[in-house]
């Protein structure tokens, strides 16, 4: 690291990886979606100069390792409850940063009252959502989020409403919540999508520093793995499918 | 100086004593019989005195996990529920236990299985002493039997929580919960600064990673069996510990006693009742009021049995929980029966004075 | 000295605020008390009764099956406490919507008609001030100096200006109980 700091000129840099950032090699599966917000995360802590007083939740599913791959102090959660969790944090600690990452299964199954209500308090708090409509750690079962359809370890010939129910927007439905400013849906499967999440992460940190109540950022993401497609295909998949029912841009504030 | 004393219910001491013992955090959900501890929470509003942060959650779910994570933070927070409630929490105490969290539970029990009754019992002894939930550990178990102990006992859970870096119970009844009795009460301690957090619980709180540390992480994952193994023997041997150290009980006339009734919290009260009636009809009657329930206080019972003790009655509001660690005890020394009576309805010094006669004394 | 007693009428009768002066009234006299409630959906309404215990010494059992004096304002609580008068010990009770009076031999009965006389002046809120006034002229265990201290301590500052007014029932309560056996 030292060595490519001394060859590369400031003016040459082009990339930099963030020091908030740890150097362990990510569990994550190539073309999974996680590594690239976890690096957004990182850099908006890093830009807003947050380190030392952020604290992070992580949840039940693939990204419970996510205290691995942030220098900063985490709570792992149990699943379903980083809502709370978090609440309690920045409650104790109304000078912290304090922010959730989690999966669609944590957040808007098993988590649901407590994504819901925490919303609903207007903590001052961010949510970071990953939506990719699948179960990914436990083994590609059906997720509240997973389209009508779409065959998983569950809904092995495809989600049928009749005996699974329906796909359903938390997004959409915590959006008219007064306590919620910031509401947005993302994804990362193209630079300038990146480019456009790392400003949505950027505005939600904002707003809890600035105490406005609680932001919600949706990416609508890939599990290559789960959905049993190569990378490029599930990026394809994912903007032919899960994007017309998980539209992308700004739901509120 | 002179302290303050008042008349006040145990539910309502319980919320005073949190204050004065300089808690951060109460984090909770209405149940009956103890709705009295948020009440009185929220209309002391020490957010604005000591800075004390109370909290109604969406449900006793969200409320154990809220004590998590701000115990995650080093601040010293509770939460309080009756048997349902605590059921609801039971996944939170694994979790506070494995990720070696102090905080402090208080549960007013109530008359069960199932949404049960609101009247006082103490069929949650297995599930408060056992662990209560998945996994190997124990909660560190303590039973008033006085409004004085609900306030007291505020203060020594939070001593040996943060002691031992484990969940401690406060488990009462409803009797206890809903009674009025004289109380002094301590003077307020100050809540701890971050400085002091940091100087104290500096090595694992979340305090924010500084220049001068690595992360801290709080969780319960492990992948590796044998690490996770290693961890629990951590654990196992801090519970021995704990068992060495923090055994606590209560005996009463037990000096010279051929007979010992074994009880706690509301029930030892009442048995308190059927010794003075036992003596008063000639029989050397005693009491071991056990305090601390987890660690049992096993090796009174057993050296009362040794010295000739001819027979235990185990006196519960249940149909018969401690009674097995009485016998653990006692292992075999002396006969050990169990009276009980359940669902919310409560014994009479009488009705244990019977039992005493027909299970033990005349048997 | 070891009162045991128990109060039982109506959910809104101010059993429980009763009870609670004379525990207060206890601890101003520096006895040892108890006040242990029934609780629960039958407050709304429904019956109410409260377990007071004051002692020299310190008490034992909060829970009690006999009691020195039963404190009875409503026909249910007469079916389910009359029977647990200790023999020799006291009943108190207003005759209002009483249609079964006290039948035992073997206990002091006395009446207050304390609705009577708080409707006679036009003030429903001292009913139970009455009552404890007549219960203090039957078992003066507290001084009514104490009683006055604890009547201030149980009630929260606002309500101060209500003092007067009580402690004149409580005299009044003192006045109008008859024993009629």
């Amino acid at each position: 690291m030292a060595e490519f700091e001394v060859q590369i000129k400031e003016e040459n840099l082009v990339f930099r990886k963030s020091p908030v950032l740890t150097d362990k090699v990510m569990h994550y599966c190539p073309g999974c979606s996680h590594g690239t917000v976890h690096n957004l995360v990182a850099e908006v802590i890093e830009e807003l100069g947050i380190q030392e007083k952020t604290v992070g939740v992580s949840p039940v599913g693939c990204s419970v390792f996510a205290y691995n791959y942030l220098h900063i102090d985490w709570c792992q959660a149990a699943h379903g409850r980083a809502c709370a969790v978090a609440t309690a944090i920045k409650r104790t600690n109304p000078d912290k940063m304090v922010f959730t990452y989690q999966g669609d299964g944590d957040l808007a199954a098993i988590g649901t009252a407590e994504t819901i209500h925490a919303c609903n308090r207007g903590e001052n708090i961010v949510v970071i959502f990953i939506n990719n409509a699948i179960y990914g750690m436990t083994g590609g079962q059906m997720a509240p989020t997973t389209l009508v359809g779409m065959k998983t370890a569950t809904s092995p010939y495809g989600r049928d409403p009749k005996i699974h129910g329906f796909p359903y927007r938390i997004a959409d439905m915590i959006a008219p919540l007064p306590g919620v400013c910031y509401v947005t849906r993302q994804s990362v499967n193209t630079p300038a999508a990146v480019r456009k999440a790392k400003k949505a992460i950027r505005k939600a940190f904002e707003n809890a520093l600035a105490g406005k109540g609680l932001s919600f950022v949706e990416m609508v993401a890939t599990c290559n793995s789960g959905w049993k497609m190569s990378p490029v295909a599930a990026n394809q998949w994912m903007e032919e499918n899960l994007v017309p029912f998980y539209p992308l841009g700004d739901i509120k504030g | 100086m002179k302290k303050e004393v008042r008349l006040m219910k145990g539910n309502e001491v319980l919320a005073e004593a949190a204050i004065r013992c300089g808690a951060d955090g109460y984090f909770g959900y209405p149940i009956t019989p103890q709705s009295e501890v948020m009440e009185t929470l929220m209309e002391l509003k020490p957010w604005e005195t000591t800075g004390m942060v109370v909290l109604q959650a969406e449900s006793e779910v969200s409320a154990i996990n809220m004590v998590y994570g701000a115990a995650s933070t080093g601040k010293r927070v509770l939460t309080s529920s009756s048997s349902p409630g605590v059921s609801l929490m039971s996944e939170g105490f694994s979790y506070i236990a494995g990720a070696e969290l102090p905080c402090v539970v208080i549960n007013v029990t109530r008359g069960g299985p199932g949404l049960g009754t609101i009247q006082p019992s103490q069929s949650d002894y297995f599930q408060a002493t056992k662990g209560g939930a998945h996994g190997d550990f124990h909660l560190i178990v303590l039973a008033p039997n006085s409004v004085q102990e609900m306030h007291d006992f505020v203060f020594d859970a939070f001593d040996l929580a943060f002691k031992y870096r484990n969940p401690v119970m406060i488990l009462s009844d409803g009797v206890i919960g809903q009674m009025m009795e004289k109380v002094v009460l301590a003077d307020q301690r100050p809540r701890r600064t971050e400085a002091e957090i940091i100087a104290n619980d500096g090595n694992w709180a979340l305090t924010g990673k500084t220049a001068d540390r690595n992360e801290h992480v709080i969780t319960s994952l492990e992948l590796d069996p044998y690490a996770q193994e290693r961890f629990n023997e951590k654990l196992i041997a801090k519970y021995a510990k704990i068992r060495e150290n923090e055994v606590r009980y209560e005996e009463f006339m037990t000096e010279d006693a051929d007979y010992v009734i074994v009880a706690f919290g509301s029930a030892a009260r009442i048995c308190r009742m059927t010794v003075e009636m036992a003596r008063e009809a000639g029989h050397k009657v005693g009491l071991v009021r056990p305090i601390t329930l987890y660690p049992f206080p096993t090796q009174v019972l057993h050296d009362l049995a040794a010295r000739g003790v001819k027979g235990f009655l185990s006196a519960e509001l249940n149909h018969g929980q401690m009674v097995e660690d009485v016998r653990l005890a006692v292992n075999g020394q002396a006969p050990v029966e169990h009276y009980g009576r359940s669902g919310g309805a409560v014994f009479s010094p009488d009705q244990v004075y019977e039992a005493l006669l027909t299970k033990i004394i005349n048997k | 000295m070891k009162e045991e007693l128990i109060i039982a009428g109506f959910g809104g009768q101010g059993v429980l605020s009763t009870g609670k002066i004379l525990a207060y009234s206890g601890v101003m006299q520096d006895f040892e008390v108890s006040w242990l409630p029934s609780y629960g959906p039958e407050m709304r309404g429904g019956t109410a009764n409260v377990t007071v215990i004051i002692s020299d010494k310190s008490i034992s059992s909060p829970t009690l099956q006999t009691f020195d004096t039963a404190i009875i304002l409503n026909q249910q609580s007469m079916d389910k406490f009359e029977s647990q008068v200790k023999p020799g010990g006291v009943l108190i009770y207003d005759t209002n919507g009483i249609t079964r009076h006290p039948q035992r031999k073997d206990i002091k009965i006395y009446v207050i008609d304390a609705t009577e006389e708080a409707a006679k002046r036009g003030n429903s809120r001292i009913f139970n001030t009455l009552i404890l006034g007549g219960y203090l002229k039957v078992r003066p265990i507290v001084t009514l100096e104490n009683v006055f201290k604890g009547l201030k301590k149980s009630l929260p500052e606002r309500a101060w200006k209500s003092l007067p007014m009580n402690e004149e029932a409580i005299r009044i309560g003192m006045d109008i109980i008859k024993e009629i056996q």
